[in-house]
């Protein structure tokens, strides 16, 4: 500890409190994903798609604290840190090496961002995957996957050894966990009735709560990537206001063109696309650069989703399109836009240095890869001990009887109270009509 | 002229619709009704509270038909609703007197299903 304290005195009070605050605002994106991702599930599992997130910043920020932080962040290991950080051992109020913040703020602040990494990849297996399987899978992936991933972008791993720029996560957060969700949608397999039935979002107003409370968060996620109140920190949460709203703009303008009509559950997914789209190239590209990219981000995702629903996987909240296209669009966007001029590091190939997007290309070919593989071979795995998903009886029940044995919208008609509240003589009572 | 009256799980609605249609029936009521029988309840659980609700979620079709043609349409019911379990419901079929088309006036057999073209709309 007393070491821990001798290195002190580069701490900023300024950067510090921004960052206090930034750890908050990224943490409320999970709760908000769940509610983003509830309404768009059917009402018998709209608990259980909330708990899977919720479950992920339970089991995440175990993991994390007990290694995940350590392989992240320890050291310039090319493929991962070390454990010298494990269980927080030498994680004190000294800064960060390279930051002006303690590193137990930096230490929370990654902590959030894996927890919502883990919590994304839930949308792709909902209503059909089990909930304990699920946890176990989230431990698993946040160390194999994200924490991995992680080391390779932010900590000192061989993508930032070699130059890939990513600002605030689409290595890990948004590529890891798109590409993974296809994984795992190929592995857990489709719902019973996908295909068959119209399997409609139950609730479109939830699904745009939880897209401007996600965008909301987002100012914490990207603006806090910087680490500080300087420069970076400030532009790259410009951008997140400015880069959202044009693919908002456009996606408009491509339900138009489709089914000429503006849909609301359309809106809600052109938010999370813009966030993601400038996740990595927050703190690099000029404002005016960032609200192109938020037009361009708009086709690729768009597709994606239009060319997902046509094919057999169910991928169902496609996370894949959402946050692994619009990832893989930001990261190569940095490799043509970066100016120095505005982030003081490095130009991309439209200010004279083509060799970046070299750099980024490498990225974006090896980050799907990488998470795609473990993710499958991680819940393959799995699978050969427990099995993934219920019988075709729970599914048709729901997950949120099966698995919590609660309902979101109970109503107590019918219902005995077995085991009552508080002093009640007899046992077996008619629950009051709520 | 009689009315089917089925009370069916939610998983067997769109096979047994679908179906109808197919087979020249397109015109049926739906609605979402709760209801208990032999099948068992529902343990839930809500803050220390627990508790078993024997009301369970079921779709009820109201469809009337010719009565030549109830046979075909209970059994086209029966052979998508059944699973072999407790809870997949229970088919009545009740008398019906008349039966007249509101637009037009018009009673009798005849305005039943009157619908060819509906299952080549599909």
């Amino acid at each position: 500890m007393t070491a821990i304290l001798a290195q002190a005195g580069q701490v900023d009070t300024g950067d510090t409190a921004w960052m206090l605050a930034a750890t908050a605002l990224v943490l409320l994106m999970t709760p908000a994903l769940g509610l983003f991702y509830a309404g768009l599930v059917r009402e018998k599992n709209t608990l259980n798609t909330f708990m899977m997130c919720i479950g992920a910043i339970a089991v995440a920020t175990v993991t994390w604290a007990l290694v995940g932080y350590s392989l992240a962040f320890d050291g310039t290991g090319k493929i991962v840190g070390g454990l010298h950080l494990a269980l927080l051992n030498n994680v004190g109020f000294a800064p960060r090496a390279g930051t002006t913040i303690p590193q137990l703020v930096f230490f929370s602040f990654q902590a959030t961002f894996c927890i919502v990494t883990v919590a994304l990849v839930s949308g792709a297996v909902v209503e059909r995957m089990r909930f304990g399987p699920f946890l176990l899978f989230s431990a698993l992936w946040s160390i194999l996957v994200y924490a991995v991933l992680a080391h390779w972008s932010f900590g000192g791993g061989w993508l930032a050894a070699q130059g890939t720029l990513d600002f605030a996560g689409g290595v890990p957060v948004e590529m890891g966990s798109g590409f993974s969700a296809l994984a795992a949608a190929l592995v857990v397999g489709s719902r019973k009735d996908y295909g068959r039935q119209a399997l409609l979002p139950h609730n479109a107003v939830y699904v745009l709560v939880g897209a401007g409370l996600l965008w909301f968060g987002w100012f914490g996620f990207n603006g806090g990537s910087g680490f500080s109140t300087g420069n970076p920190g400030v532009l790259a949460f410009t951008n997140t206001l400015l880069t959202p709203a044009c693919t908002l703009a456009v996606w408009m303008v491509l339900d138009t063109i489709r089914g000429s009509q503006v849909t609301a559950i359309g809106a809600a997914t052109a938010i999370i696309v813009g966030c993601v789209g400038i996740t990595p190239a927050a703190g690099f590209i000029s404002p005016a650069w960032a609200m192109v990219l938020g037009a361009v981000a708009a086709v690729p995702s768009y597709l994606t989703i239009v060319w997902r629903t046509r094919t057999r996987i169910d991928e169902t909240l496609d996370v894949l399109a959402a946050h692994g296209v619009a990832g893989f669009t930001g990261i190569l966007f940095i490799g043509v836009f970066a100016s120095k001029s505005w982030n003081g590091v490095a130009d991309g190939l439209f200010y004279g240095d083509a060799g970046q997007l070299g750099s980024q290309v490498v990225a974006a070919l090896a980050t799907p890869v990488y998470a795609f593989g473990m993710t499958y071979a991680l819940l393959k795995a799995i699978q050969a001990l427990f099995p993934l998903r219920g019988s075709d009886h729970d599914e048709a029940l729901g997950m949120d009887l099966v698995h919590h044995g609660e309902e979101a919208y109970a109503s107590g008609e019918g219902a005995i109270l077995i085991k009552p509240e508080g002093d009640i003589e007899d046992a077996l009572r008619v629950a009051e009509p709520v | 002229m009689k009315m089917v009256i089925a009370y069916i799980r939610h998983e067997a609605f769109e096979p047994i619709r679908a179906d109808l249609l197919v087979k020249g029936f397109p015109s049926l009521s739906v609605s979402e009704v709760k209801g208990s029988g032999r099948q068992k309840g529902i343990t839930e659980r809500y803050r220390g509270a627990e508790l078993t609700n024997y009301l369970r979620p079921k779709v009820k079709i109201e469809c009337v038909v010719a009565n030549g043609d109830v046979r075909l349409v209970v059994d086209t019911i029966l052979k998508h609703a059944r699973t072999g379990g407790v809870g997949d419901g229970k088919v009545f079929v009740l008398p019906v007197e008349e039966a007249y088309r509101v637009r037009t006036g018009e009673a009798g057999e005849e305005i039943l299903q009157a619908h060819p073209d509906a299952a080549k709309a599909m």
